[in-house]
């Protein structure tokens, strides 16, 4: 087993949170235009390289294939992993996808996956634990349910011998080494190690790089398969909260301490 | 009337603030019954019947805690048949939403996370985008799953306990099959401190606390409160990482938070900013965190929480 590796991670192209972020439109879905590669995806990117760095690289025929779901614009999380280091992109898009939940999320892709590995299955999908729009941390485990995979999730640590997986998970009350052998579907935290930048040889070597465009045809997906009309759960209404505002704001003269007690004291929290 | 499922996972001995809320909302919803996971102990029992749970669907194999996630998910598959479940309630923790994730893909059912609030129609109530909106949504499948976070409603025993009736699930037989294996454990030492995710009162620390929490310590005791902390606090060591707040970390919505020597970054801000009130010191007072404070002093640390500390201790009396 794994005497090269094949590697799918998974990138979204969300909205830069530095920025306000609105949902937008009559549907409720998230306004996308101020968007970049979700920064904890790449953790998982990095987590990939390193892997495939420690047998070889590419000259050892060992890749790493980015794939993101989105509209247009997602193509430039595509791009900026192939910057970072990936091996080759595929940006799955299509004006049905639109307004997709976790589960039409997932089902598209899987059915990309299962189409990239049609002639040789990939031995990992790489995720990141959260992306930072969506923030539910659902996809990975659906996946993992739907391509019949191990979920190896927010790994904080990943070693690969053969074809065993160990990793680290953390939890709140106990922290757990988890095994599980390949494929395997794998989220990891951004405990596990320190993304590197694209550097200006990256960024002209990914010029050359190839980026497949896949739509749902490609993949054997029906459009009423995802969107809205695919999804099983559905946003009905969206309302701004008021931005929380400064409030009163004081400079220590040696009493802050009693004063922030009649604070709490006024508020009835003590 | 409904049938709500709600799902208790080794629980241990007594039932979570958190999962009492669940049973609170389950009989808001329809009938309560429970998917337990894990050794049953007498005060859960005893729980369980004040909470008015009609079933306890209890899974026929005793070693789903040896693996992550995938059984626990076909078990509460199963019991979601053999009960006839429409609302199934999960902890809104990472594998309580993970184990909501893989169920819904086995049920075709819809799922939502981080809900803070239920209508008796099934619409829940969120907030998304580190707090900026509140939303509604819905599942549009016959069954629908919902994590709920922690302090969303104030538990209450029904006004009739229940006898619950045991109920044995069979699992699939390849439901382990493929999953991953957990092959060690360690069990982290309970703080004593309320839990971090339902605390009332939050005093979290940062980089500016240069290796001491000791004073957001005693200042937390003084509270009854739970210690949190930022990235660069829980990445420097001086307090372990369950205690971090923010996107990567814990998201927690206390009546009180009290941040002390953190700068404010939008990943902490993420964890908190639906905080009810929040409260900050920190030496800088160009730092963000002033932005959204409720109440803030420029100051040190070192010199404002131990006279707080002081002032509360005296009050108290
Ligand atoms: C992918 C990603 C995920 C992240 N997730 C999280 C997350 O979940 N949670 C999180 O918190 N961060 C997260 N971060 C990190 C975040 O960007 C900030 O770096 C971090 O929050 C800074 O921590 P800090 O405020 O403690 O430190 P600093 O920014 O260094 O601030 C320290 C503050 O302490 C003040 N100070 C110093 N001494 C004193 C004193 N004696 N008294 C009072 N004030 C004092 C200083 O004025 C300063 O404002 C994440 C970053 C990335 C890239
Ligand atoms: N549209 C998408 N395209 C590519 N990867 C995605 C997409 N949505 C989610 N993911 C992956 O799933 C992870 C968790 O996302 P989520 O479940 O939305 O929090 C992300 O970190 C990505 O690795």
């Amino acid at each position: 087993m794994e005497e090269t590796l094949k590697i799918i991670v998974l990138v979204k192209h969300v909205p830069d949170a530095q920025f306000d972020r609105h949902l937008g439109g009559g549907d409720n879905t998230t306004d996308r235009s101020e968007s970049i590669l979700s920064e904890l995806d790449e953790y998982a990117l990095e987590a990939a390289l390193q892997l495939i760095e420690a047998r070889g690289g590419e000259a050892a025929g060992n890749k790493v294939i980015a794939l993101s779901m989105g509209p247009a614009g997602a193509v430039n999380a595509v791009k900026k992993s192939l910057q970072i280091g990936a091996t080759e992109g595929v940006h799955l898009s299509d004006d049905a996808l639109a307004g997709s939940d976790a589960a039409a999320t997932s089902l598209a892709l899987a059915a990309a996956i299962r189409h990239l590995g049609a002639d040789a299955p990939a031995d990992l999908i790489l995720t990141g634990m959260a992306s930072t729009d969506g923030e539910t941390s659902l996809v990975p485990a659906q996946l993992a349910e739907r391509l019949g995979l191990p979920q190896v999730t927010f790994a904080a640590s990943l070693e690969l011998d053969g074809g065993k997986l160990t990793a680290r998970r953390d939890g709140d009350s106990h922290a757990d080494t988890v095994e599980a052998t390949l494929p395997a579907l794998v989220s990891v935290t951004d405990q596990i190690n320190d993304p590197r930048y694209p550097n200006f040889k990256g960024i002209m070597a990914a010029k050359k790089k190839t980026i497949t465009a896949l739509t749902l045809p490609d993949i054997g997906v029906e459009p009423g398969q995802v969107g809205h009309a695919g999804s099983w759960t559905a946003v009905e209404t969206a309302e701004a909260r008021p931005p929380r505002t400064a409030g009163t704001i004081i400079t220590d003269e040696g009493d802050a301490g009693l004063r922030l007690v009649e604070f709490l004291a006024a508020q009835k929290l003590l | 009337m409904a049938k709500v499922l709600v799902f208790i996972d080794t629980p241990g001995p007594a039932l979570k603030k958190s999962s009492l809320e669940l049973l609170t909302i389950a009989r808001s919803l329809g009938e309560a019954a429970v998917a337990f996971n894990g050794e049953l102990h007498d005060d859960v029992a005893a729980e369980l019947a004040a909470y008015g749970a009609g079933e306890l669907y209890i899974p026929a194999a005793a070693d789903l805690n040896d693996y992550l996630v995938g059984p626990k998910a076909a078990f509460l598959a199963a019991a979601v048949g053999t009960s006839g479940a429409t609302v199934v309630l999960a902890e809104n923790s990472a594998e309580g939403k993970e184990v909501a994730a893989r169920l819904g893909i086995k049920l075709g059912a819809g799922v939502i996370t981080d809900v803070v609030a239920v209508d008796p129609d099934g619409t829940a109530h969120k907030s998304v985008l580190a707090g900026s909106y509140t939303t509604t949504a819905r599942a549009t499948t016959p069954v629908a799953v919902l994590s709920v976070k922690a302090n969303s409603v104030a538990p209450e025993p029904a006004a009739t306990a229940t006898a619950p009736r045991p109920v044995t699930v069979e699992l699939p037989a390849d439901a382990t099959a493929g999953a991953a294996r957990v092959t060690a454990r360690t069990e982290k030492a309970a703080s004593g401190r309320p839990d971090l995710s339902e605390a009332r009162i939050v005093v979290a620390g940062g980089r500016g606390v240069d290796g001491n929490f000791g004073p957001l310590e005693d200042l937390a005791d003084a509270l009854g409160a739970a210690i949190g902390a930022s990235r660069a606090a829980t990445d420097a060591g001086w307090i372990g990482h369950d205690a971090q707040i923010g996107q990567t970390g814990k998201t927690v919505s206390p009546q009180l938070y009290i941040s002390a020597g953190i700068s404010g970054a939008i990943q902490q801000k993420a964890g908190m900013q639906t905080a009810k009130v929040i409260v900050a010191v920190n030496k800088d007072a160009e730092s963000p965190v002033f932005e959204i404070a409720d109440f803030g002093i420029v100051g040190d640390l070192f010199q404002v929480l131990p006279q707080a500390t002081e002032e509360i201790k005296k009050r108290k009396g």
